[in-house]
């Protein structure tokens, strides 16, 4: 394989502060270059955590991350904001817009804080209002009245899609979403994976796609269920079940959609 | 640059907000520059109710008592200064002029001073500026009299009206010098000094009105009309007292010591610049006061502000956590918000610097015609430029505190979207 894997983790370790457990405990998690990966894993299994970590926002205390060939635990905190403008989409679970900017500038924005992913849409597409403008058309908003819309006046449907040509503005080599369709109903849960898989394999970037919505992993070449590798060390007090299914039971035990990345 | 765009766009989306605590920070800016700048101007503008007059001597008292009541018409005299005593002073080598000022009777409120036509001459406000008549000229007969502005204006008096004045100093006298008439010869044009207020005879107008008159009542019996009071010796024995002028500035302490010391008659002489220093010494706790409650208002008016950035940040910690997911940096973010309370605090200054200035200017007319105050805001003075730079300051320092909370939030939320 030529291109370096979109992700390599090994041995990584990370907890919120001294005291507390491992939020963090993974021997290895790899993706292969352009690779589409499902990762499952109830609320408050550390997904938000993990996905910090990737993202270059949080540092682990132990262990290696290499992203698109790069290791970020040998980067200070600025490169990594860097690297991240440069090489990264991110989509949330919604509000992933900025209320102020309308969905064009919305989906530019990728542009204005990396000059690479600019250069890179105008390549490809001769201008990064032309990339904007054609990814947007693929995940169904063509419409020019949609573009010049407050993005407050989107269906939660329609906000996700934008986030999610936000995320594949300028070529990165890694997308990531974070539960991106809890927000939406069933049927266009579906939907939304199908354009978001395509668009990433068209625009071959990788994909690691979190959700504990078990249903949508058979559209991705490859599903990791998190707490099956994440190590989670068993609090002291619960040792005599063992720490997989320890860690599913305290996690099931959460609110849902309450983020328990701070035990 | 980027950053700074997508700061502009947030604070216009919300403009509503920020518009008010602009505006509360103009308003404590206007009060604060205001009040400051009243406060100078008010000093000043007393301080130069009198120049050019190097002495001002009248019976012993107290400086500031004799300051009251003659420049300001203030109070009453405890004695006089007699005609000799006068004389002498005016005849001293160093006394280069003297001005007699003979105060004690009234028109409709207004105080009438007796004075000689080299008061117009010699009397001095602001840097050195003369008095200067509005219409009409400087009395000459007897019974001529020239106002004040305010005088004329506050009850319509034109040249060539005949008035009557009163014995006594109250706003309502029993007793009117109604056998002798005056007549409005001459309006001055305004000062913003007690000029203002002062019906102005001569000297011997106003011994003749008191020519038939022993121990502060008319004689029993006797009348001596006005003609007839003409062709009388019109030289009064006493004044209230006198304004000096030196030959040379140099010598105004050691004639002040001469004439504190005379033997025949008990006298004193004051500096008035100093003495008027003196008075308004003892205003200074008020002014202060005042200085001290705009402070307050400023202080007010950024804990608004503070309020405002501290509520917007909780309503803008998902914007926060978006902005660093695309790579922004945390200090870009602590940057972000404390830029915003710069700008917040600076245009509030702005605004509050404009606004005091339309209202000097739509009240320079009733300013300066009342109060002989000119409220000119450009350029600042050092202090004004001190508070002002304070006041942004302290709005900077103040946006500290919601910076820190927003770069510790953007360290800790990571990408999680807390709401």
């Amino acid at each position: 394989m030529t291109a370096p894997a979109a992700l390599h983790m090994a041995d990584v370790r990370y907890r919120w502060h001294r005291r507390a457990p491992w939020a963090i405990n993974l021997p290895v998690l790899t993706l292969a270059a352009g690779e589409h990966v499902f990762l499952a894993g109830p609320s408050g299994s550390g997904k938000s955590t993990l996905l910090a970590l990737i993202a270059g926002i949080a540092a682990p205390q132990a262990g290696q991350i290499t992203v698109l060939g790069e290791r970020l635990t040998s980067l200070s905190g600025a490169r990594r904001d860097c690297f991240r403008a440069e090489h990264l989409g991110i989509i949330f679970q919604q509000f992933n817009l900025l209320p102020y900017l309308s969905v064009l500038d919305n989906v530019l924005l990728p542009c204005r804080f990396s000059r690479r992913r600019r250069q890179q849409a105008i390549e490809r597409d001769g201008s990064p209002e032309a990339q904007a403008t054609r990814l947007l058309g693929r995940l169904g908003l063509a419409a020019d009245d949609v573009l010049r819309r407050p993005v407050t006046a989107l269906s939660v449907g329609q906000q996700q899609r934008v986030a999610a040509a936000r995320a594949l503005m300028g070529a990165p080599g890694l997308v990531i979403a974070d539960e991106p369709t809890s927000a939406l109903d069933a049927d266009r849960r579906a939907e939304f994976v199908t354009l978001l898989v395509q668009e990433c394999q068209a625009a071959s970037a990788a994909l690691l796609f979190v959700s504990h919505d078990l249903s949508l992993a058979s559209r991705f070449q490859r599903s990791v269920s998190l707490p099956d590798i994440n190590a989670l060390s068993p609090p002291a007090a619960l040792a005599s079940s063992g720490p997989h299914t320890q860690g599913a039971a305290t996690e099931h035990s959460t609110l849902p959609g309450s983020h328990g990345s701070r035990p | 640059m980027t950053v700074l765009k997508l700061a502009r766009a947030s604070l216009w989306n919300r403009r509503t907000t920020a518009v008010l605590v602009v505006c509360s920070i103009a308003l404590s800016v206007a009060l604060l520059l205001g009040v400051e700048r009243v406060r100078t101007e008010a000093r000043q503008s007393f301080a130069n109710t009198l120049s050019g007059v190097d002495l001002i001597v009248g019976a012993r008292s107290g400086p500031i008592n004799l300051l009251l009541y003659s420049v300001f018409r203030m109070g009453d005299p405890t004695a006089n200064v007699s005609w000799a005593s006068y004389e002498t002073l005016r005849e001293h080598p160093r006394v280069a002029w003297a001005v007699p000022l003979s105060l004690g009777d009234s028109h409709r409120g207004f105080p009438v001073l007796g004075t000689t036509a080299e008061y117009f001459e010699h009397y001095r406000y602001r840097q050195g500026e003369p008095l200067a008549l509005a219409s009409g000229r400087i009395f000459d007969d007897v019974f001529d009299a020239v106002l004040g502005a305010e005088v004329a204006r506050k009850l319509g008096y034109r040249e060539g009206q005949r008035i009557v004045l009163a014995h006594g100093t109250g706003a309502i006298s029993l007793t009117h010098h109604d056998d002798k008439p005056f007549r409005v010869v001459g309006i001055l044009a305004p000062t913003g000094t007690p000029v203002d207020n002062t019906v102005h005879i001569s000297l011997a107008g106003m011994e003749a009105l008191h020519i038939d008159w022993r121990g502060g009542a008319p004689l029993p019996g006797y009348r001596v009309g006005a003609e007839q009071a003409r062709d009388m010796n019109l030289t009064p024995s006493s004044v209230t007292a006198v304004m000096l002028g030196l030959t040379s500035r140099r010598a105004v302490f050691q004639m002040q010591r001469e004439i504190n010391t005379r033997r025949d008659e008990a006298l004193q002489a004051i500096l008035p610049g100093l003495t008027l220093q003196q008075l308004w010494d003892m205003m200074r706790v008020g002014e202060q006061a005042l200085l001290a409650v705009s402070a307050l208002v400023a202080v007010v008016a950024l804990t608004v502000m503070l309020t405002a950035l501290l509520t917007g940040l909780n309503e803008r910690r998902r914007e926060m956590a978006l902005l660093r997911a695309l790579g922004a940096r945390p200090w870009q973010i602590f940057a972000l918000v404390l830029g915003e309370s710069l700008v917040l605090s600076l245009a509030g200054a702005l605004l509050g610097v404009l606004l005091l200035q339309a209202l000097a200017w739509g009240a320079s007319g009733w300013l300066g015609g009342q109060l002989g105050m000119t409220l000119q805001l450009w350029p600042p003075t050092w202090r004004e430029a001190a508070l002002l730079a304070g006041l942004i300051g302290g709005g900077v320092l103040a946006g500290l505190w919601p910076a820190w909370r927003a770069y510790r939030n953007a360290l800790v939320d990571g990408m999680t979207i807390r709401m």
